[in-house]
């Protein structure tokens, strides 16, 4: 088929300077997802030290870092409880991070000849390692504050002993199955996204080669296309907010079973 | 019937639990706003736990849209 968009292409890892770097039988090159991570985390440098200037009469950029912090500080005592002060600079970090890179990857540079954003988010590498972060967090801090009493987290309080030995696997399973869902909830989230988007996208331009071509039902397919395009870039907007609000708030959660157990 | 015709068939299968988690996530949104409707004071304090079971229930589609991807992209053609 003539003009055809593949919509899995987006998501490719190359690296920017167009020749591989091989060191030690591992490809160590400086890609684009490198890139757009360093991209994030200058944003979000620029975004706090913008914020934190500590004037007496804060300005909208001092209001907008506080309201942030805040918003995550209050997160931390409504999940957590006055223990859960000291999580909260991990919780923000991670939470900064994700609402940013989702929200560079949605950004619509790529109306500009050989450019194109790349949502770091939406690699099941990136996001699996954060999640694996706040779970190797969440065990360390249960088995430094319980030791093998963290143990009890499988077992229910009130349940019957006979139920316990179909309980205890199904709270096993249900408990090492979190950071795979954490991970895989982004991912998909930010993917599914991001391919509906180009798919729309796809049917812009065929619908134009076909308006051209001399059907009339091009243009309006096109142009449907083109409003359903912004319609669904302002739900995409949403969803990074939420999937960022999301994976903070369940990482506190699981935070809060390993600080009080149930 | 050709494999590759059974592939985009199981495809389009797996996609129906897309619309099925649809129906979920709108049930958990409705039934949060009827609540908060009936009493707006304690909406507010409610709102993480409407997260968390949009998060469970969408993460149910998230999967069978996965599915659909691995079977589409994945399997051996």
């Amino acid at each position: 088929m003539a003009g055809d968009i593949n919509p899995m292409e987006q998501f490719q890892v190359e690296p920017v300077f167009g020749h591989h770097i091989v060191l030690g039988g591992y490809d160590v090159s400086f890609t684009n997802s490198a890139l757009f991570m360093v991209v994030v985390f200058m944003l979000l440098a620029l975004f706090m030290a913008g914020g934190l200037k500590r004037q007496l009469i804060p300005g909208r950029w001092q209001v907008a870092a506080e309201s942030a912090v805040g918003f995550i500080d209050d997160m931390m005592r409504v999940n957590i409880g006055p223990e859960g002060k000291k999580f909260a600079p991990y919780i923000f970090s991670i939470f900064m991070f994700i609402l940013f890179a989702n929200l560079v990857g949605v950004l619509p540079i790529a109306i500009l000849p050989h450019l194109h954003t790349f949502a770091v988010t939406s690699h099941i590498t990136v996001t699996a390692v954060l999640a694996f972060l706040s779970f190797g967090i969440v065990l360390a801090v249960g088995f430094w504050r319980h030791g093998f009493h963290f143990f009890s987290l499988f077992v229910p309080h009130g349940a019957p002993a006979w139920l316990m030995p179909v309980i205890i696997p199904v709270e096993f399973v249900s408990f090492m199955v979190r950071p795979f869902s954490l991970g895989l909830r982004l991912f998909v989230a930010m993917t599914a996204g991001h391919i509906l988007l180009e798919v729309f996208g796809s049917f812009v331009v065929q619908g134009l080669n076909a308006g051209v071509g001399g059907s009339w039902l091009g243009w309006i397919v096109s142009l449907l296309s083109f409003v359903m395009i912004i319609g669904v870039s302002a739900l995409e907007l949403l969803v990074c907010a939420i999937q960022a609000y999301v994976f903070a708030l369940l990482t506190s959660l699981y935070l809060n079973d390993a600080v009080h157990l149930h | 019937m050709t494999d590759l015709g059974a592939m985009y068939i199981g495809a389009g299968l797996a996609a129906i639990g897309v619309g099925l988690a649809a129906l979920g996530v709108g049930n958990v949104f409705g039934s949060f706003l009827e609540g908060a409707l009936r009493n707006p004071g304690a909406a507010d304090g409610q709102q993480g736990r409407l997260f968390i079971g949009f998060a469970a229930s969408e993460l149910l589609g998230l999967i069978a849209f996965v599915v659909a991807i691995l079977i589409l992209f994945v399997v051996k053609k």
